[in-house]
């Protein structure tokens, strides 16, 4: 397949439209999720976010799968796409493969992504289409009350293994990172603010897939997970690097600092397994994989172009 | 100059400048069969289509193994084309085989097993093998001869490899064109049109690869001319009218082509594959994606996504694929997402029968979703219905916001059948989305017929999110019953106006009434309309109905079938047969369309179904017809004995 340059495409900004957007251009109904829960200062980020980046609303596309998380594109006044569970990635694909201007969100979470959707997010890493693809990572089913999720901690009781979730997590950074044509990784923590919507801004800027990992925690049922890593600095280690996520004020308080350059796909791989501390930043980014959303863009046609080359194909049946 | 005997019903006339007999036949069913790869079915496809184009009217179907490379000389490998050749239409593939060209005996078995091969069948076979060096090869040939010899063939055996090898090396690739020769001078196909389909068959290899297939297709025509006694006859009725020849398959991506459509998402899956196979080579032409997602979910999926955002797209599917792609269907039933569905069907359940076909998938079409789901679904019943079908399904899915779906199946998906040349126009063609600003809300219902103008993403002031939550005009989320009694009121009452919109169907026989009413859906309708032709020939008094809407049945029904003494399905798909044991009227399960009718209209409709892996033949019909009629008979003598014993008179 012959390789085309990626063109700069997907940020739907009108120039013609003089609009100024201020936070309530954006802001839906109030969020209904549990006090405390970590999807409030995601909405908190990409409202912010969609206002620094002045995104056209009816421009701009949420897809989520179902799940707590996925109630997200129901609190923003964007367009919005609240499908089934684990199937938020095909969804948003058609989307952008039929409207390549639309600016393209997607939500999901952990069981949506990693467990009943997995197929997808490998399959949606290679095609490198286009989006931001934000995994609210908390560990736990929380909507259909404390089960055991692919990303729940060793050990933990749930409802469905009450002695215990018996095996190691998936680690979804090196499942991404593993997978052929991945083009942006991320990892970041709900609990810092200002980390979450500098690397959701770099996603939103990735010319490709730009997938995000977002540490959470359950106020209901993983409260606790996190819970020395929040209080404790120490804990945390923050890949930084020029190329990487540049947050000058988390200097003063996170001191463990990693140098890495993300475009070292081999020392991303070996940073991503999980350690004493939680690492954050970007892991990995190429900007020059294949999108394959821009591989597939024919050119438009008019109804008669397209009766008459539908006549050169019926004269190829002609009797 | 070898064997002698014609096809029985056949006048015959002398044909003076050969000097080989005419024999004259309004119809002919020729079949070429051979191990798989070595070109039968080109052979069978150049044949069909050359004689198409003559004036013919033709039926293809596909002899497929089940395997890629089945192993060769054995009947399960057998794979090969088989067609239908008549002067008038021809719209079903007939009943049994008058001429056979095999390129071993073992595959000509396996056609004689299935009970394909007509009594007095001519049989062209490769002689080789009689006099192979391998004794186990020449004893299969001898056990083969000896139970053919059973049957009142005409065995001619013609040494199709020898022949071959004076001008190519590689005999197996060139024994199909060398048997479009031996047919080409038994039917007297015009050359010069062979040889233009020969060139449109390889039109992506060299020059020399279509010398070579025109040089051993001329070899098979003079062996036939100067070895065969007979020449066969079946006149061409050329038309003026414009003509085209496919399959469904091609006509169904014709038909994606003719509506406007810009996105197809599919996985691969047999019998419907080979319509993505056409669309990759020309989609991309009229402005289309063909997108191979990584499963029959995620192409539903990014169908629904596409829709969503703009154009109707579709996925097209068989029925495991279906199957998975429930969910997503309900969700874009729920969401009022348009959506065409394309659902090529094969034997089930399960994987079934993969290359076969079957009339399964019905309820399943139907009724598959978890909840309240309504949809259309339509059944082309022809070739030219199949192109048709797409850009009605189009029109229909926007129109209603919903999900089409459209049953076709692996009969439809390879016979090939000449038709009218469609008179395109731009009003099939999907306009552009209107990405003006919305003045209207997400789902504004009118309250009559539940129909509502859609918002896609773009249109400033229309911002809201979908949900396949329950919910109301708003799209908002919605936990009061009320909310939900009234969106699938909306949902379910345009499937009610859909209805009312539709023409009550024709009766093919007698719309006054009669003894019995055949109805049918899908790609039995040549045979059925052809075996009650026979019935009535022979003064029944039967008449058929074929359905094209099967979700919302057609207006009328009820009515129409109040004429009948008796309404029977004729399908292809299972029913209990009464005379089994433990069945009894309470306990039968019955056809898939039976049951739907039965429910819908309070008839008792009976039904007669096989699930024999390949299409109905008229005879079998016709079979069924005569034992349905007599049964009513017996029936009367009954009820008149009854009366009479009530009577005390008995």
């Amino acid at each position: 397949m012959m390789e085309l340059p990626c063109l700069a495409a997907g940020c739907a900004v009108d120039l013609d439209d003089e609009r100024t957007l201020a936070l309530g251009d954006y802001e839906g109904p109030t969020a209904r999720w549990c006090p405390g829960c970590g999807d409030h200062s995601v909405l908190t980020a990409v409202e912010r976010l969609l206002v620094a980046e002045q995104l056209r609303p009816e421009q701009t596309v949420f897809v989520s799968g179902i799940g707590c998380s996925s109630r997200f594109p129901h609190y923003l006044k964007t367009y919005g796409f609240h499908g089934i569970h684990g199937r938020a990635l095909p969804v948003a694909t058609g989307v952008k493969l039929h409207r390549p201007e639309l600016n393209v969100f997607v939500v999901m979470g952990d069981g949506d992504c990693c467990s009943i959707g997995a197929a997808h997010w490998v399959h949606a890493t290679r095609y490198n289409t286009r989006m931001v693809a934000m995994l609210l990572d908390n560990s736990i089913y929380g909507l259909t009350k404390k089960q055991t999720s692919p990303t729940t901690p060793r050990g933990l009781k749930t409802n469905t293994q009450p002695d215990g979730s018996y095996l190691p997590p998936l680690d979804p950074l090196s499942t991404t990172l593993g997978t052929t044509n991945v083009s942006f990784v991320a990892q970041t923590a709900e609990w810092m603010p200002a980390h979450l919507y500098a690397t959701l801004r770099a996603a939103y800027h990735h010319h490709g897939f730009a997938f995000v990992r977002i540490l959470q925690r359950c106020p209901m049922y993983t409260a606790s997970i996190y819970e020395r890593a929040v209080k404790d600095p120490g804990l945390i280690e923050l890949l930084v690097h020029d190329d990487g996520i540049v947050v000058p004020e988390l200097d003063r308080i996170y001191k463990n600092r990693v140098a890495h350059d993300p475009s070292n796909l081999d020392a991303a791989r070996q940073l991503a397994n999980p350690g004493e501390r939680l690492r954050l930043g970007l892991f990995f980014r190429d900007e020059q994989r294949v999108c394959y959303d821009e591989l597939r863009r024919p050119r438009k046609i008019s109804a008669g172009e397209r009766i008459s080359l539908l006549n050169a194909e019926l004269d190829k049946h002609a009797v | 100059m070898i064997g002698s005997a014609p096809p029985v019903d056949a006048p015959e006339t002398e044909d003076k400048t050969r000097n080989r007999r005419v024999v004259q036949a309004s119809e002919h069913v020729v079949e070429i069969v051979s191990d798989s790869g070595e070109g039968a079915q080109k052979c069978g496809q150049t044949f069909a289509a050359v004689s198409a184009k003559m004036g013919n009217g033709i039926w293809t179907v596909e002899i497929i193994p089940a395997e890629i490379q089945p192993p060769p000389r054995t009947p399960e490998g057998a794979s090969g084309n088989r067609i239908r050749l008549g002067t008038g239409p021809v719209t079903n593939w007939g009943d049994e085989t008058n001429l056979v060209v095999a390129f071993n005996e073992q595959v000509l078995l396996s056609r004689h097993r299935l009970g394909a091969l007509a009594e007095d069948a001519i049989v062209l076979v490769e002689d080789l093998w009689a006099t192979h060096d391998n004794p186990d090869i020449r004893a299969a040939w001898a056990r083969a001869m000896e139970e053919l010899g059973k049957r009142r063939y005409r065995i001619i055996p013609v040494p199709m490899e020898e022949r071959c090898l004076t001008i190519d090396e590689n005999p197996r690739k060139g024994k199909n064109m060398f048997a479009l020769g031996l047919l080409a001078s038994i039917y007297r196909r015009d050359l010069e049109r062979i040889e233009e389909q020969i060139a449109y068959t390889f039109r992506k290899k060299s020059d020399d690869v279509f010398q070579r297939n025109v040089a051993l297709m001329r070899l098979g025509y003079s062996w036939a001319e100067e070895h065969l006694d007979f020449v066969i006859d079946v006149p061409a009725r050329p038309t003026t009218a414009p003509l085209v020849v496919m399959n469904g398959n091609e006509a169904l991506g014709m038909g994606a082509l003719a509506s406007g459509m810009e996105l197809c998402a599919m996985y691969p899956i047999t019998p419907a594959t080979s319509v993505s196979h056409y669309l990759a080579e020309v989609f991309e032409r009229f402005g289309g994606v063909l997108h191979q997602a990584e499963d029959e979910i995620a192409a539903a999926g990014v169908a629904i996504g596409a829709s969503y955002a703009g154009k109707v797209a579709f996925t097209i599917t068989s029925g495991p694929g279906l199957a998975l792609k429930t969910e997503f269907i309900g969700l874009a039933i729920m969401t009022e997402t348009p959506l065409v569905v394309i659902d090529v069907q094969r034997g089930g359940p399960s994987t079934g029968l993969p290359t076969k076909v079957e009339q399964s998938d019905l309820l399943a079409a139907l009724f598959a979703q978890p909840g309240d789901a309504p949809r259309i679904v339509l059944a082309p019943a022809t070739i030219e219905e199949c192109f048709h079908a797409v850009i009605t399904a189009r029109r229909l899915a926007e129109t209603f916001r919903t999900v089409v779906i459209i049953l076709s199946d692996a009969n439809l998906a390879t016979g090939v059948q000449p038709f009218p040349r469609p008179q395109l126009l731009e009003e099939w063609v999907a306009p552009e989305p209107d990405l003006s600003p919305a003045t209207q809300r997400p789902y504004e219902w009118d309250a009559r017929s539940g129909l509502s103008a859609r918002t896609v993403p773009g249109q400033p002031g229309g911002m809201f999110t979908v949900t396949g939550l329950a919910h109301d005009e708003n799209s908002k989320v919605a936990y009061s019953a009320g909310i939900h009694q009234r969106g699938t009121t909306m949902r379910s009452r345009k499937l009610a106006v859909l209805q009312q919109m539709l023409i009550p169907p024709r009766v093919n026989g007698d719309e006054q009434g009669g003894d019995l009413l055949v109805v049918g859906w899908g790609s039995t309708k040549g045979a059925i309309e052809e075996s009650v032709a026979r019935a009535r020939a022979e003064g029944l008094a039967v008449s058929s109905l074929h359905l094209s809407f099967l979700s919302p049945l057609e207006p009328g029904l009820a009515e129409i079938f109040r004429r009948f003494r008796r309404v029977m399905t004729v399908e292809i798909n299972y029913s209990d047969d009464p005379a089994d044991p433990f069945i009894t009227a309470e306990n039968r399960r019955r056809g898939q369309l039976a049951l739907l009718l039965r429910a819908q209209t309070l008839v008792d409709v009976d039904c007669w179904t096989r699930v024999p892996g390949e299409p109905l033949r008229p005879a079998a019909i016709h079979d069924a017809l005569r034992s349905a009629i007599a049964n009513l008979a017996r029936r009367d003598v009954n009820l008149t004995s009854d009366t009479l014993r009530a009577g005390g008179l008995a």
